[in-house]
């Protein structure tokens, strides 16, 4: 995951689990995680890492503005 | 790496005390960029409301006024005429700006102030605990109205944006949501214009944007923004309704 570049990057402590941004997403590639939050809530995340064409729909669908979103530099092969 | 989205710089990196997926926060943020695009955060002053939106001031980092319920077109006529060169705001519920402070927004589009009232219609009185509101739609449960609103009994859901629009001061009147990406993009819009329109000293500027409380109808957030998008719009429809072209 980490040798990846950036994509979808949640905060996960800002996130309250709406379902927004996984409703939203085109391709879903999103999903809510098992992981818990300080506040009790299981945060969004990105799951389908190939799939998101970083349209940015979850970042401005989101109340929280709990997720930045970023498009790679393409590299050539 | 490009940015495709990050979160505005004026919106404050704090947790909300909104429930989870209440367009509230959506609306806060769309005001943050518009006012980080424009350069206007140093300029601006908002009027805070009684309602939800009451803590507003600690979201963006701008100045704030906290007005009495109902008394936020009021507060800012008085900031308009003391600094004319700033950019004032209200940003109020339904229950406060068309129910207890209904006088005061018809005042402001009749005398033509020079400011801008944002109106978040959730059709519900949010922070009290989901009463009654004039834009309650008809049939529509809440803790005043159990067996649904009933016209004979409670009158019509009041449409302000229209309303507004009949008003001679009015500059600029429409209503906008926020259940999918297009509208808010297109609220985003909206936000920008009625900002340039004030800054052209054009008059009064009312965005009304239906919203939703999805803990006081009872939904889930997902529900919720679906009862906007499908039942809310029939009851309210979106569009505008007066815009000046010309200014003087
Ligand atoms: C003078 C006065 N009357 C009544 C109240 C109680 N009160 C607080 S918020 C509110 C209604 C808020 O509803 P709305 O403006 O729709 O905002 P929302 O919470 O739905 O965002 C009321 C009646 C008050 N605080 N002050
Ligand atoms: S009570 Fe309703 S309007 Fe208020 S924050 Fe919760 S969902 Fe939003």
């Amino acid at each position: 995951m980490s040798d990846r570049p950036n994509k979808v990057v949640i905060d996960e402590e800002l996130c309250k689990q709406c379902e927004l941004c996984v409703v939203v997403c085109p391709v879903h590639a999103l999903r809510i995680s098992d992981r818990i939050n300080t506040k009790g809530f299981h945060p969004a995340e990105l799951y389908e890492y190939d799939k998101c064409i970083m349209c940015g729909f979850c970042a401005m669908t989101c109340p929280e503005r709990a997720i930045a979103v970023y498009r790679p530099e393409v590299q050539k092969a | 790496m490009k940015v495709v989205y990050e979160r505005p710089k004026t919106l404050e990196k704090v947790t909300n005390h909104y429930c989870p997926g209440c367009h509230h926060g959506i609306l806060h943020a769309l005001i943050a960029e518009v006012l980080d695009e424009m350069g206007l955060a140093e300029k601006a002053v908002g009027v805070a409301p009684v309602g939800c939106a009451v803590l507003a001031y600690n979201y963006l980092d701008i100045d704030w006024i906290e007005a009495p319920h109902g008394r936020a077109v009021a507060i800012a006529t008085g900031i308009k005429l003391a600094h004319p060169d700033v950019l004032v705001f209200t940003y109020q519920g339904d229950g406060d700006a068309a129910a207890i402070g209904l006088a005061e927004t018809m005042y402001g589009a009749i005398r033509g102030v020079n400011v801008t009232t944002f109106l978040y219609n959730n059709a519900i009185y949010g922070m009290t605990g989901g009463q009654m509101a004039p834009t309650t739609l008809l049939g529509m449960k809440t803790t005043t109205s159990p067996y649904g609103r009933d016209a004979k009994r409670e009158g019509y859901p009041l449409k302000m944006a229209e309303t507004i629009a009949l008003q001679g001061g009015t500059a600029f009147s429409a209503r906008t949501a926020l259940f999918n990406p297009k509208m808010i993009m297109e609220t985003k819009k909206r936000i920008r214009q009625v900002f340039e329109l004030q800054m052209k000293g054009a008059g009064f500027t009312f965005l009304e944007v239906v919203g939703t409380c999805p803990t006081n109808w009872g939904m889930s957030p997902v529900d919720a923004t679906k009862f906007a998008e499908t039942e809310m719009v029939k009851t309210f429809p979106l569009g505008v309704y007066k815009e000046l072209k010309e200014v003087e």
